[in-house]
């Protein structure tokens, strides 16, 4: 439609995490008189971040100096490092592993960061705008990223415009730059559009689950990190805690499993509450109570699943791109780097995207990713030999002569009885929540019953057909908000797509092992409304 | 004909309110803010009159700190002409706000006053008809339909009984209930132009209203968590069960 309304800037941003607001904050202190404008599908900023995190803060220092005398909320100096590695019942405490010391790092929330960073991005002259949703890419008649197109707004379940229908405009723009975490659903199109991944190995992605606890007074030991593998994952799932203590009697956790996982009966959500009801963290949490609640997927191929990070007219930053350190179980730094590595560029070649992967390739932040890439795909062998591999490439530095492949995550699964099942040595849960709409709860997600479901599974009959009986429908097992439920009533056995609960991870569009799960953005302002993850 | 309309920021509706461990209020800390529902719906109905023709200006008025500013965009984003931000950092009640209102009546004289019937946080449904009794004006509260016309609103009210249809001589207050309409979603084009309509800044001390005077928050406390149920195989032990605490 030609009467579509539309807004230009010089630069558009696609996401108000870490890099999308760094980089914006960048471009605006290098040129100030460039427009650029912030978009985020998230009701308010740092909405819907959920990382760990224990963050480096070089890159703030470069980006805000003077940052730490105004820091953001949640803002605790790591004190102390612990590894351990727990069987059913018992602990053993190991020595930190070098890229796991934390010292001079900080423990933040990285929501809250986000929240406090963006009224600086807007104090330059940033229009930050929450609550719309980037639900496509426009091009130009070239060829060429032109923009990206809001959602429309009021638009029912079955398509029909309601009342308050307002449709979407296009925000046009010299350059667009994708900032959308991992698996960004805009970014997903446009490397399959421009074969962005045709000299790079497929991404892969892991799923981390966060809760935040109010616990009993004196209880916690600011900035202590604390930092776990083995038991409940079973020695062929790469899993691992983690445990970070905030101020004002509260504490951080969360569970990481590799969605490149083989099982189909995983359950990531179980595993992380299995995890919680190990003597050493059940006495810690109990009589606490949960604060806060959720779960985001984690990007993890590093160097060798990196894509092209630039097309024409637009760029990738951050953990869209898939900038993580796994080993280091951090990606906000490099995040940070990367987004103001890009915004350093753009003002440097009068907003030309052309040179910025080499430029990006050519950085500190592709060379930590290069040391590094061995670690996680050798833990395809097993815990043993990962770690034993780890403690290798870490003490060459990665400079093994080979490099190890990635797989696509969905590809990893495998069919029902094709394997043993492992032994899973699971407990009798005692700590809240029950399941996972009791968790979900905690998410305070919410999205408007009436529209079109964001879940597009392109042909349910495979669900009841094929996966059920090839899989047993793992994407029951594998949403963390129980999105997916398999019912039967008269009409027979049939997917339930309870849209409403799902608190954008991503983990279905990854692992769903047909690849017929495409998640897009629902109607602005939906999603979790996380506080503090 | 000017409409004042009340716009209050409140704890988001979805958010899971968590008490101080100290008792001393809600944590806002990290906690999304939004308008009150009932508010968006008062704003919505003023913009309706005014896309009528009834009214010519749409005033959204907001009581509390200096961060409200981006709030009170809000109200304009979704059309309001201009807003009005009496800045104070003290909670304010039921009757402070209808005296702060009263105060601003007198200067801006207003066609009518579009309120919430209540806001979600205290939930006191007080202020509308408070005013209306400082203002000595009529009211028409719990408003699920409004039509002004010839100096008179005739308001449909949500009542126990179901629909009451009662006429208002203007001046008015109505205070608006959910079925009123259903608030528009805010353009991104118009959230450039609110930037730069105008807020009219005024301190609260400036006003000479009495603050706060009449009740006291002694401390806040969550509701007692329920104890674990038991559960029971029939109805012979369910009688026991009764029987043991006493009920039967």
């Amino acid at each position: 439609m030609s009467d579509r309304e539309t807004m230009e800037y010089d630069v558009v941003v696609v996401g108000a995490g870490p890099s999308g607001l760094s980089f914006a904050i960048r471009l605006k202190q290098l040129k100030p008189e460039l427009s650029v404008c912030v978009i985020e599908k998230a009701s308010t900023i740092g909405a819907q971040i959920l990382s760990g995190a224990v963050i480096e803060p070089q890159p703030l220092d470069a980006l805000l100096p003077g940052w730490r005398d105004n820091p953001p909320p949640i803002c605790v100096p790591a004190t102390e490092d612990e590894f351990w590695l727990l069987s059913k019942t018992g602990a053993r405490k190991l020595p930190v592993p070098p890229g796991m010391n934390n010292h001079g790092n900080i423990i933040v929330s990285l929501g809250a960061m986000c929240a406090w960073m963006a009224p600086q991005a807007e104090a330059l002259g940033v229009d930050v705008f929450p609550g719309f949703a980037a639900a496509d890419t426009v091009f130009n008649e070239d060829g060429s990223v032109a923009g990206v197109r809001i959602g429309d707004m009021g638009v029912a379940k079955d398509g029909s415009h309601k009342p308050s229908y307002t449709q979407g405009i296009d925000i046009k723009a010299k350059v667009t730059v994708f900032a959308e975490g991992a698996r960004g659903s805009l970014t997903k199109q446009l490397i399959k559009r421009f074969a962005l991944d045709k000299d790079s190995d497929p991404q892969g992605y892991s799923i981390g689950i966060k809760e935040l606890w109010q616990l009993p007074a004196g209880r916690v030991t600011p900035g202590k990190i604390v930092h776990s593998f083995g038991w409940p994952a079973d020695s062929h799932t790469y899993g691992g805690s983690f445990l970070y203590h905030l101020d004002k009697d509260r504490i951080a956790l969360g569970y990481v499993s590799g969605l490149d996982y083989t099982d189909p009966n995983y359950q990531p959500w179980e595993a992380f509450q299995q995890w919680k009801n190990h003597p050493t963290v059940k006495s810690l949490l109990e009589g606490g109570t949960i604060l806060s609640a959720g779960a985001r997927a984690i990007v993890t191929g590093g160097y060798q699943s990196l894509p092209k990070v630039e097309m024409p007219g637009a760029l990738l930053i951050g953990d869209t791109a898939g900038l993580l350190n796994v080993p280091k179980i951090k990606g906000t730094h490099q995040a940070i780097k990367s987004g103001m590595l890009a915004a350093e560029h753009l003002a440097a070649n009068a907003l030309n995207p052309a040179g910025f992967d080499a430029r990006l390739r050519a950085s500190d932040v592709m060379a930590e990713l290069k040391k590094v890439r061995n670690i996680k795909p050798a833990f395809k062998k097993g815990l043993w030999f990962g770690m034993l591999n780890a403690a290798w490439e870490t003490a060459i530095g990665g400079a093994s002569p080979w490099t190890l492949k990635n797989k696509a995550d969905w590809s990893s699964l495998h069919k029902l009885g094709q394997q043993e099942e492992p032994k899973r040595d699971y407990v009798q849960r005692e700590l809240a929540p029950r399941d996972r709409l009791a968790g979900v709860y905690f998410a305070a997600t919410e999205h408007d019953e009436d529209q079109p479901i964001h879940l597009q599974v392109s042909d349910t009959n495979v669900c009841v057909t094929k996966c059920a009986v090839e899989y047993g429908n793992p994407c029951t097992r594998f949403c963390p908000a129980n999105v997916y439920e398999m019912v039967e009533d008269e009409a027979g056995k049939r997917l339930q797509i309870n849209a409403a609960n799902c608190v954008h991870c991503k983990t279905c569009d990854i692992k769903d092992p047909y690849q017929i799960i495409n998640w897009v953005t629902p109607e602005g302002g939906s999603g979790p409304n996380y506080q503090n993850l | 004909m000017k409409i004042l309309v009340g716009y209050k920021r409140v704890v988001d509706y979805n958010v899971r309110i968590q008490v101080k461990p100290d008792g001393t209020g809600v944590v806002t800390d990290g906690v999304k803010l939004s308008a009150n529902p009932f508010d968006d719906i008062a704003l919505e109905e003023a913009l309706r009159l005014r896309e009528k023709g009834v009214a010519e200006e749409v005033v959204v008025v907001g009581i509390g700190p200096a961060d409200l500013t981006a709030h009170l965009r809000n109200g304009l984003a979704m059309g309001a002409n201009r807003a009005i931000h009496v800045v104070t950092t003290d909670a304010v009640q039921p009757l402070t706000a209808a005296r702060v209102f009263q105060k601003l009546i007198e200067k801006e004289q207003p066609g009518l006053v579009i309120l919430g019937k209540q806001a979600i946080d205290d939930d006191a449904n007080q202020t509308g008809q408070m005013l209306a009794a400082l203002w000595d004006r009529p009211q028409a509260t719990f408003a699920s339909k409004v039509e002004i016309a010839n100096g008179k609103a005739t308001v449909t009210r949500e009542v126990d009984a179901g629909l009451e249809v009662i006429e208002a001589e203007l001046p008015a207050v109505i205070t608006t209930d959910l079925r009123l309409n259903e608030p528009r979603f805010i353009k991104l084009p118009d959230i450039m132009k609110a930037k730069s309509k105008p807020i009219d800044t005024i301190e609260f001390a400036s006003q000479g209203v009495a603050a706060n005077d009449h009740l006291k928050t002694t401390h806040y406390a969550a509701p007692a968590k329920r104890s674990k149920g038991v559960m029971v195989k029939d109805a012979a032990e369910l009688v026991a069960a009764l029987k043991q605490k006493g009920l039967l």
